[in-house]
This record gives C-alpha cells, structure tokens and sequence, in this order.
C-alpha cells in the first residue's frame, strides 16, 4: 500500500466509517426489535431484517439499533416490530414486511409520525402484567 | 463493504487461553459452510473486560452477548442465529430480573465509561482501516496540520491528564521539561509497557485490543517535544500483546504514518520494540530505561530525572501504557471535554483490574471519584458465595487496602493517598472475611523482597526483616514489639530507599497494620488467625452437638487422624493432625471447627 498522505487518510477513514458505526451501539438512541420467534420467521421476518439493515446502512442512519428479540406473543400480526425512540411512545406495529419496513423508517423513524394502520397494542395481559 | 452481520469475537489474552482462537476458526469454517461468508463479518477483537465470562461473542446489529461460548458452539451461532435469524438463547448472559437485550443491560457496563478502552472489545486491532475509521491517526493529523507544539501542550494541561503508571504526574509538565531542553541533538519517547503488579493486566489489554492508540499517542509526543524516535518496553511474558504491537508498527509504516515525513510532513518519527526479561524493577523509570540501553535494570538516583536526561543521557519522555491512549481521545475530542470526566484533581478516567474475591472479575473503567462501592457490588456484582466484603488492595505490592469503612470514599489520587494506599497502575484485590490481612501483607513482601535489585541496603535488608516479622506473627511466634519495629523499619525503607520499590514495599504492612489492628493482635496475643488462614495458628476441631457421624472427614484426611465409631461424633488428634483443612471442606453439616 502508497503511503498516504492527509487527503488520503481522510479518504480512508470515511471509507471505513460506516461499517464501524453498525457495531457501535453506545450512541444509538433508537431501537428497532424485530420479532424473530418461529411465527414470525415463517411470516417473513427474516426479510423483514433484511429490509431494515439495507434501509439504515442506505440512509446512514447510525443512530439506530436493530435488535432480535423472541417471540412478542401476536402470532396473528408477524412479522412483529416494536420501535422504541426518544420523544415516542413505544409502538409495536404488525405485519411488518419490507415495504412497510421502509414506511416505518421514513414516517416513524424520521418524520416523528406513527404508522396508524399498522400499529399494534400490546395484549391486554401485558398491560396488567405491566 | 456491505455485512449484514458482525461477530466479534474476542481475542485478548483471558479468552484466548480457552479457545477464542478456535470458536474463531470455527464460526469462519461455519460460515463458509453455509455459503454466507460474504454477509457475515467475523472479527477478533481485544478483550471486552468480562473476562469471567469468557469466551465472549458479540452478534451485531443486535447485540447479542454470548457468554462461556465453546468452539463447538460455533455451528450453532452460524446455522441457528445467522441463517436462521435465532438467537442462541442458552449462549445468552442472563441477569435476573432483566430482559438483557443488549450490552446496556448487563450491570457489569453500566456504570463503566471507556474512554482508554474505547476499541478494546470493538475493532480488529490488527486492521489498522478499523482504527482509522474510529478517529484513528485524526488526533496525529490535527497536531501536525494545525497545532504547534505549545498548542498541544497546551491542550494537554486543560485535560488535566495524569501519569496512569502510579505516581500521578501531570503529562503535560513532563512533555514541556523534554521540549524546554534546547540544545539536544536527540530526543526519545518511551512507553512503559513492563506492568510488573500482581493481579494486574489492564496495560496488556490496551495493547493486544487497541495498540494503534499507543502508536499514535508516541508520535503525537514526538513532534511536541522534537523526537524523532521511540521506545516501547515490554514483558517477554506478553507474547499476544507483542505480536499486535508489531503488526501494528508494520502496518503504520506501511502507511506512512510511521517513518519519514508523516502524511507528508516535514515530521519523521519511528518506534522499536524492546522486550524485558519481567523483573518488577524494570517498571521503574530509571531501571528501565537502563535496560533498553542494553545494561542491567536498576534505578538511579533522580533528578536527573529522564525528561531531561533519560536514555543514553538524552531528553525522554516515558509514560504508561494508560496513558498514552488517553492523549489521541484528549486531542480529538479536546482537553475540555476530557477535563469533564472525573474529580477536580483527577481527570478522566482509570482502568481497574478487578480479581480476587469478586464475582465479576474483569477490566473495568470507571471515572476517576467513582466511589469503591460502586465497583465491587454494582460492577464487580458483590462478594460470591455469600460472604463478606474485607477489604480491597489497590496499587498492588507499593499500595495498601482500602476497608469496609471507606467503601463510599471516592477513587481518585486524593482519596487514595489519605487512605494510606495508592491508585498505582490500576490492580484491585478484592478480599473477604477468608482472607487473612497478615497473610496478605507477607505475600506482598516476600514478591518486594524477591523484586529487590540489592542496590540499596534499605530495601534489601529492611524488607527482608519486614518479610521475617510477618513470617513470625503468621507463625504464632510474635510478639508486641513486632509491631513497634515494622512501623520503624517501615518508616526508615520509606525515606531512605533509592526508589519507589523500596520506598513504598512496607505500604501494604503498614496500611493493613493501621486498618486491622486487632487481626494482628490476636495472631499475636491470642496466637489465633480469625481468617483461619496462618496454618500454625489453625486448630480443627469436631462440635460434637452437629456431628452426625458418617465418616466422610475420616476418609478424606490424608494423615487418618480423625477416628470415631459410626453415628458417634468423631474426634481430631491434634498431635496427628497436618491442618490441610481436608476435613472442614468435606463435611456437609458444619461439624468441623476451624479457629
Ligand atoms: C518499582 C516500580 C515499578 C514500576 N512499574 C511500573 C510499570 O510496570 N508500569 C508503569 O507504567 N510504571 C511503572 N512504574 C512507574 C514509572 O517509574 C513511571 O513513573 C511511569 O512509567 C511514568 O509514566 P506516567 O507518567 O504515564 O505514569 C514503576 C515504578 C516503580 C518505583
Ligand atoms: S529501593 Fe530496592 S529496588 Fe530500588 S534501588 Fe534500592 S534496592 Fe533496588
Ligand atoms: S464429616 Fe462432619 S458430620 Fe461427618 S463425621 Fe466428620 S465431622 Fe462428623
Ligand atoms: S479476555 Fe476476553 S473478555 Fe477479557
């Protein structure tokens, strides 16, 4: 490898940036949790995983974390995503599949709006439990 | 670039030994099998701090912390979490009571902030992309293109940085005494990497998770105070953390950010590694940089101190490992900013390793005032087995210990030296009610009695008598004025020893002494040790109301000193009897006294 001058180590280091900033979980403030039980991967969760990575890598959103969590318990709904972030309530939406993967992005995450269509009360039992 | 996926693995030493290399090989073996090499990055990294957890693998994105994790474990993480999208959930570190999602959950990083360990755990440490991409050689590329000397100095001071290697000496000071000297035709920096305490590990961490740091914190050094060569010293017994320095300096190289004209600037400036042969000694300043001149490691009288007269007579500045992976973070993210961790006296952080009685053990970082209490039970999660807290010894065999009583007070310079301890290089010897402070003392005098160079006859001859009256109280044979002379032996090694290792070898005696008065009086007066450790002093005996008679300390005894008939209460000879404690570990009901 050339040795590199100013430019080109600032060019290195943004070429890396992002990669690094996936793993970095101390200043991600948003937390998106994706119902990966067996319903939910026979419903399609795996795609739905999927979708969200590639929308966050894309729009460099660093400040988000993608979790798997278990079965949440709304077989009926899978794919089953709960998004919890500053400033919100904490939703569960259900029927998550790709294109509303990206909807939640653009109008949850981004635009502060929820997806009223989509969302997801937790059970009454929950609630109690609570 | 693009992975769907990260594990990290980690690579530091704890892991390593039971087969992080393997769960490694493993996972890529696996990951090739399913044919998803090119969605899955696998990643070995330095140590995450857990170490009694360990082997520890991360999952990213989703943080999954997997615990205790065997090289057979790795098909399963593969098939199971990556294809399938299922987390291992019995590979899962569980708290109870908490859902443990992610890292933030886990009680052990919650009150931790890791500035020095920022990319231990994190990045590949032998990718240098990895750390350029997290700020690396930025801190480099600031002070080259738009700070002077002065400027980083400057910005070194409002940081408030301190000496992490025990003393405390503000950095800043130092940098400017080499960079006053104008007439030296040559100037070095050293990192002393010889981290001699029992117990602790913290430098080897930084160096095998995160050695780019170390790099460029020297050559930052190098242009403020104008040398152009470096100096690392190092254990031989620290083969891991050698091998990452030396890829690391390759790969630095490589790149130019180490050699001629650095990222094409008028500044030149390389490093060598030198080993040490691990004498404690060495870790002192003048010893060691006697050592890297090639003659034998023993102190010299100071002033002169290195700053203006270190290695072969030349202008030298030499700090900790610690430290010098504070000084990229100070200069990125600006003295300030550094200034707003910590104490008023004490800035930033410091990294504590935690052993002993502790049921997390592990490498902890922590903000300087962070209070004892903090440590032990909310990150370190309490004393195991139910018993009780005694005491903590910090700064190793130069320290003492810090009591139940003062568990609240605040961990900084300050606080330490009131207590009549010291921060050290960052060791942390959890001890409880088995552990007998006497027997503590001893262990540390008989390693500064070994350590010794034999230059000074203060330390030669002092801690060799400090050794033989602890030997006799452990043994029952000592008497009040045993204690009279430690204190004046003790004081007379404090001011006349050439160096710190003479000087501060009677600390653990005397703090543990001022501390546990009467744990020392009763090995004396009573001719008991209440730890039950001082074997001479031990006797086990039957109670004979909770014996129920079944035998199992009869068999166990290796000299068959215990008799008895069957469902009778036993009896111990004690003429016989060789104090192993066989006895007291194998019965069930408490039958057995040890006292
Ligand atoms: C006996 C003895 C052993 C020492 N061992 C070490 C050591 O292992 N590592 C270290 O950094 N400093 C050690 N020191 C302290 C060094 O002499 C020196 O103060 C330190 O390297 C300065 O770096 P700092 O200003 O960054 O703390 C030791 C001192 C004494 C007296
Ligand atoms: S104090 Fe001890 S180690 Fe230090 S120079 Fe004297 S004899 Fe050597
Ligand atoms: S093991 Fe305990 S209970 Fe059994 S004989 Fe010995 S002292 Fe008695
Ligand atoms: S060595 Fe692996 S966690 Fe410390």
């Amino acid at each position: 490898m050339a040795k590199l001058n100013l430019e080109a180590l600032r060019k290195l280091r943004e070429e890396n940036k992002q990669a690094l900033e996936i793993r970095d979980t101390e200043n991600k403030t948003i937390q998106i949790i994706i119902g990966m039980g067996t319903s939910g991967i026979a419903a399609g969760a795996k795609q739905t995983l999927k979708a969200f990575t590639d929308l966050l890598r894309e729009r460099n959103l660093t400040q988000v974390s993608l979790r798997q969590a278990g079965s949440i318990g709304l077989d009926h709904a899978e794919p089953v995503v709960e998004v919890r972030m500053p400033g919100m309530p904490d939703i569960i939406y259900g029927k998550v599949d790709p294109k509303v993967a990206e909807q939640i992005i653009e109008q949850h995450i981004i635009g502060k709006e929820l997806l009223n269509e989509h969302v997801f009360d937790r059970p009454a039992r929950d609630i109690v439990q609570d | 670039m693009a992975f769907n996926h990260y594990i990290l693995v980690c690579g530091g030493t704890g892991c390593e030994s039971s087969n992080a290399d393997k769960i490694y090989k493993n996972l890529k073996a696996a990951a090739e099998g399913h044919n998803i090499e090119k969605d899955v990055q696998i990643v070995k990294t330095g140590c995450f701090g857990f170490c009694e957890k360990g082997p520890i693998v991360k999952v990213l994105p989703e943080e999954s912390f997997y615990v205790e994790v065997k090289p057979e474990d790795a098909e399963e993480i593969i098939g199971e979490h990556i294809v399938k999208g299922r987390p291992v959930s019995r590979l899962q570190y569980r708290e109870a009571g908490k859902e443990n999602a992610g890292i933030e959950n886990i009680s052990f990083y919650q009150k931790q902030v890791r500035v020095v360990l920022r990319n231990c755990g994190f990045i590949n440490p032998e990718d240098i992309n990895e750390y350029i991409a997290r700020d690396g050689y930025a801190a480099l590329e600031k002070a080259l293109f738009s700070m002077s000397p002065d400027d980083v100095i400057e910005e070194l001071k409002t940081s408030g940085l301190r000496g992490r290697g025990g003393a405390g000496f503000p950095t800043w000071r130092k940098w400017l005494f080499t960079k006053q000297v104008e007439d030296a035709d040559q100037k070095y920096v050293v990192c002393n990497a010889d981290e001699g305490d029992p117990g602790a590990y913290m430098d080897r961490s930084v160096l095998e998770g995160d050695p780019h740091s170390v790099l460029e914190a020297m050559a930052i050094a190098g242009y403020t105070v104008g040398a152009s060569k470096g100096f690392i010293y190092i254990r031989a017994e620290y083969p891991l953390a050698i091998n990452r320095l030396k890829i690391a300096i390759a790969q630095a190289r490589e790149l130019g950010l180490l050699g001629d004209s650095i990222l094409g600037s008028e500044f030149s400036f390389d490093i060598e590694i030198r080993l040490g042969a691990g004498a404690f000694v060495c870790g002192e300043e003048t010893a060691l940089l006697a050592s890297i001149e090639g003659e034998r490691g023993m102190p010299k009288p100071r002033p002169p101190f290195p700053a203006t007269k270190g290695l072969w007579d030349k202008p030298t500045v030499i700090n900790n490992v610690e430290t010098w992976a504070n000084i990229p973070v100070i200069l990125t993210k600006g003295g300030e900013w550094f200034a707003g961790i910590g104490t008023e006296s004490s800035k930033g952080t410091k990294v504590f390793a935690l052993t002993g009685k502790i049921n997390n053990s592990g490498l902890v970082e922590v903000p300087m005032g962070t209070p004892l209490r903090d440590i032990v039970y909310n990150i370190g999660g309490g004393i195991p087995n139910g018993r009780k807290f005694k005491a903590v010894q910090t700064g190793g065999p130069s320290g003492g210990v810090i009591t139940a009583d003062n568990i609240d007070v605040p961990i900084d310079f300050e606080h330490l030296q009131e207590l009549g301890s010291i921060m050290g290089s960052g060791g942390m010897i959890v001890m409880d009610e088995d552990d007998c402070i006497v027997d503590v003392a001893k262990f540390y005098l008989e390693f500064t009695v070994e350590e010794s160079c034999g230059k000074c006859a203060p330390c030669r001859i002092g801690g060799r008598k400090l050794y033989n009256i602890l030997d006799k109280i452990s043994k029952g044979k000592g008497t009040a004025e045993d204690l009279e002379k430690i204190q004046s032996i003790g004081h007379a090694m404090k001011r006349a020893s050439l160096c710190g290792l003479g000087q501060t070898a009677p600390n653990p005696a005397l703090s543990s002494m001022h501390y546990f008065a009467d744990e020392y009086r009763a090995h004396i007066e009573d001719k008991n040790c209440p730890a039950g450790v001082c074997t001479d002093l031990v006797r086990y005996t039957v109670i004979e109301d909770k014996c129920i008679g079944c035998g199992l300390c009869a068999r166990k005894c290796p000299v068959s000193c215990i008799s008895g008939e069957k469902r009778q209460p036993h009896f111990i000879d004690q003429d016989k009897c060789i104090k192993c404690g066989e006895c007291f570990n194998a019965c069930k009901f408490d039958a057995i006294l040890r006292k």
